[in-house]
């Protein structure tokens, strides 16, 4: 697989405070990757460096196998950007904005461009002063939307968007997927990601602590666990993998390392089943874990050193 | 009272947040004050230089023109007021406008103001507290420069009306802004509207000063002038522009209270929904920015042009009255009388026209900060091209502008009954001075290239240029210190002949300027 974003080792320093430590970051042609991490991550940054507005301090990075720093220009061509806080002219309605950043980019489907603002239902003759936030990201997302640019750059593209208009992003994101076109999605919404995302990368503190599919990282996290019990859950907390034992009666909850989850079941079984509710490890889960503090206390089986 | 509820809290949040600039417009306008005093005090050590000086100046138009009427000018204090009087007082008017403008629209039209209101804030505290801290600035430069004065030597009673003057000129175009600040929801406007206001009481008191003086009543500065500092004082014209700074703000309150939080009295109308053919390039969407605030410096030169050329007839009929001054003049290097006029004139015109030079640089400073670069710079646009739309609205704009300065001012004399073959020449000494604008741009350019936080120190820049242009005799300013200045290295036509080679070296200098700039634009973080 070819990529379209390789970053290795990046480093950005903005005066004393290291934003981005080492990071790396692969994104193949034509898969939609999640980007998640807590706030001040450096999300934004590593895609203010994939634009060419900021030089990076060290490490390598290829954006659609050419430098973005130097060839800024060239590569822009392929590439529609949302960021992540829309400023947009004040005086300038929002129609003239998407034509002015369709024009500029060279590159403006004008049907499509009347299609989105339709879909968005967003009345383009409106100065953009009195837009609202979910309307200026309207903006942003349908003068990216309109382009048929090779690779998106979305930064926190729907916060301020209504639940309606989630859905008809994540339709459009869906046909750009099926054109083959790539997407980097950095998101905290994670019912988009698991939505949406092919692969993710998690980051924190300027360096990212785990990569891979869904299903590659779901196999980290927990299994929850709630049963009812005929005997007294004896044993349960001495097996490998079992987390956070709480007994309510004959009910008990636990949380079960996905890899240990067989054992488990086994001894659950041994002990009478009467009533079983199961949750399958979900993002938020992996989510918290990662941005909690837990994480400098116990390193993670998965992380990379 | 639950209106202005932590007003006080917000006069403490504007001292903290501007106290740099606070302390730097008062200190720069009251010391200006001081030293006109220290070097008139040393230009005229004797009586009989004041009388010679009062001589030259009393009934000569174009002195008249740029520094107010002749009154006291046989005493130092006299002389002291004609000097610094006018040019203090639209210092004062810019501090205030610009105090008011950033902090009650600007804040509002930032969302800054949104957060503020959303605490148990009352409504008027903002703006309150803005008031405050103006009023404050202008009893300061009011006090500092009286007592300075009185310091100097000057009489008590002289003193404590020009510092009176000054506080009051302040605190009427402090009102001007706020109540501008209510109806338009664009702090560029409320700018733009109350510098015309300022721009036209200085035309409107050169009108009435060089005629029969009952024009100046209309002018705010005409009618502090009519206090006559240090020429039999009179407080009572200071009155009625207390009183109509007052109404002012009362109006601007009540306004206040009929429109929403963030809209002003004049709401938006819909915009094209779809762009124009020109908005498809940086250049385009560089002119659609600027368009608006080239045509405000614009009409701002050509009434001033026209002002200018409009009474320099008045100037050849007292060369023709007073024959034997005007040879004494001659005979000490003064030149032409018109000539110099005119010469001061286009300088005069071509500074203001540095402004807009140096703000259009800055659009490119505002849309960085305001991270409307970002989505331009992330199209196909290179950081050079982008900023080369917003550098070529400027240089050539600020020529756009020379050229009307020149024309105006012909045109009008001619009008007025001067010569015809004025125009061409008046045009051409106009564009004289584009070379140093260019310089002056450069410098906002590679301030911007390379120290993007140190903007502002080409309005310094700018300012101590008007002050070298305008107060350097009188300041006795070092022959080095003056010769800093792009438009001093200018040849003054029409009074002086033409001289290429400064000319060149000043637009070689700009260039070399604006490569700089260039080249430090590609080096660093965008942001």
């Amino acid at each position: 697989m070819t990529s379209a974003i390789a970053i290795s080792g990046l480093v950005k320093k903005f005066g004393s405070t290291r934003a981005l430590d080492a990071l790396d970051l692969k994104v193949g042609t034509g898969e939609v990757h999640g980007f998640l991490g807590p706030n001040g991550a450096g999300k934004t940054t590593t895609i203010r460096i994939l634009l060419g507005l900021l030089r990076a301090d060290g490490g390598s990075v290829a954006l659609l196998g050419g430098d973005p720093w130097r060839d800024a220009v060239a590569l822009h061509r392929r590439l529609a950007y949302v960021p992540g806080e829309v400023s947009l002219w004040p005086n300038l309605s929002g129609g003239e904005i998407i034509d002015l950043l369709g024009r500029l980019r060279g590159d403006l489907d004008r049907p499509r461009r009347d299609e989105l603002l339709q879909r968005f239902e967003l009345d383009p003759t409106k100065k953009a002063r009195t837009y609202s936030k979910g309307n200026r990201q309207k903006v942003a997302l349908v003068a990216a939307l309109a382009s048929n640019a090779e690779l998106l750059l979305l930064d926190e593209p729907t916060s301020g968007l209504d639940p309606l208009m989630e859905a008809v992003f994540q339709d459009c994101i869906r046909e750009v997927k099926a054109q083959g076109r790539t997407v980097l999605l950095s998101s905290h919404i994670l019912a988009e990601v698991e939505a949406l995302c092919d692969r993710l990368s998690i980051i924190r503190l300027g360096r990212n602590v785990q990569t891979g599919t869904l299903q590659e990282l779901r196999h980290l996290t927990r299994t929850s666990i709630t049963a009812e019990l005929r005997s007294p859950p004896d044993g349960l907390e001495a097996l490998p993998g079992v987390h956070g034992l709480e007994v309510q009666d004959h009910q008990v909850h636990i949380s079960v390392d996905s890899e240990h989850l067989d054992v488990v079941v086994r001894r659950l079984g041994e002990l009478g089943v009467t009533s079983l509710v199961c949750h399958p490890p979900t993002l938020e889960e992996l989510f918290l874990r990662h941005y909690g503090q837990e994480l400098e206390k116990e390193p993670e089986p998965g992380r990379r050193t | 009272m639950k209106d202005l509820a932590g007003t006080a809290e917000l006069v403490r949040l504007v001292l903290r947040r501007d106290r740099v600039r606070i302390a730097v417009w008062i200190l720069g306008i009251a010391l200006l004050v001081i030293l006109t005093a220290v070097g008139v005090k040393s230009l005229f050590p004797t009586q009989k230089s004041i009388d010679l000086a009062a001589a030259a100046i009393q009934h000569n138009p174009g002195a008249i023109a740029f520094n107010g009427p002749a009154q006291g000018l046989d005493t130092l204090g006299g002389q002291v007021a004609f000097q610094a009087g006018a040019f203090g007082m639209v210092a004062v008017g810019l501090m205030s406008l610009f105090m008011i403008g950033r902090l009650t629209r600007g804040d509002e039209e930032a969302g800054r103001l949104e957060l503020v209101r959303s605490h148990p804030v009352g409504i008027h505290a903002p703006v309150l507290a803005a008031l405050i801290t103006l009023t404050a600035m202008n009893v300061a430069v009011g006090i500092l420069s009286s007592a300075g004065l009185v310091a100097e030597g000057l009489p008590i009673a002289g003193s404590l009306v020009l510092g009176a003057s000054f506080c009051v000129v302040g605190l009427f175009f402090g009102g001007v802004a706020l109540v501008a600040a209510q109806v338009t929801e664009n702090t560029r406007v409320v700018y733009g509207v109350s510098g015309a206001l300022l721009g036209l009481a200085y035309v409107l008191r050169i009108i009435g000063d060089i005629g029969d003086g009952t024009v100046s009543w209309f002018s705010p500065i005409g009618m502090a002038q009519k206090a006559r500092p240090y020429a039999g004082e009179r407080w009572w014209p200071l009155l009625p522009m207390l009183l109509a700074a007052a109404i002012l703000v009362t109006l601007a309150f009540q306004l206040a209270t009929i429109r929403d939080h963030g809209s002003g009295l004049i709401g938006p109308r819909p915009g094209r929904g779809t762009a124009s053919a020109n908005l498809g390039h940086p250049l385009g969407l560089a002119l659609r920015l600027q368009r608006g605030s080239l045509m405000g410096w614009g009409v701002g030169v050509l009434v001033t042009g026209i002002a200018y050329g409009w009474i320099a007839p008045t100037l050849d009929s007292f060369v023709k009255a007073n024959k034997a001054l005007v040879e004494m003049m001659a005979r000490a290097g003064v030149g032409s009388l018109t000539n110099t006029y005119f010469a001061t004139s286009l300088r005069v015109m071509a500074l203001v026209a540095t402004g807009f030079a140096i703000q259009a640089v800055f659009r490119l400073r505002s849309e960085e900060s305001a991270l409307r670069a970002e989505p331009v710079l992330a199209t196909p646009v290179s950081r050079w091209r982008w900023a080369a739309s917003h550098l070529a609205i400027s240089l050539t704009g600020s020529v756009a502008l020379l050229a009307a300065a020149g024309l105006a001012t012909g045109v009008s004399y001619g009008l007025a009954g001067g010569p015809w073959s004025s125009v061409p020449r008046l045009l051409g000494a106009a564009l004289v001075y584009a070379p140093a604008i260019w310089l002056m741009a450069g410098f906002a350019t590679i301030l911007f290239g390379v120290a993007p936080r140190l903007v502002d120190v080409a309005w310094a820049v700018l300012a101590g240029s008007f002050v070298i242009g305008l107060l350097g005799d009188v300041l006795r300013l070092p022959d080095w210190i003056v010769k800093l200045s792009p438009f001093e290295r200018t040849p003054a036509l029409p009074a002086a002949d033409l001289t290429v080679l400064p000319l060149a070296v000043l637009t070689l200098i700009a260039a070399v300027l604006v490569f700089g700039g260039l080249v430090g634009l590609r080096r660093r973080d965008i942001g």
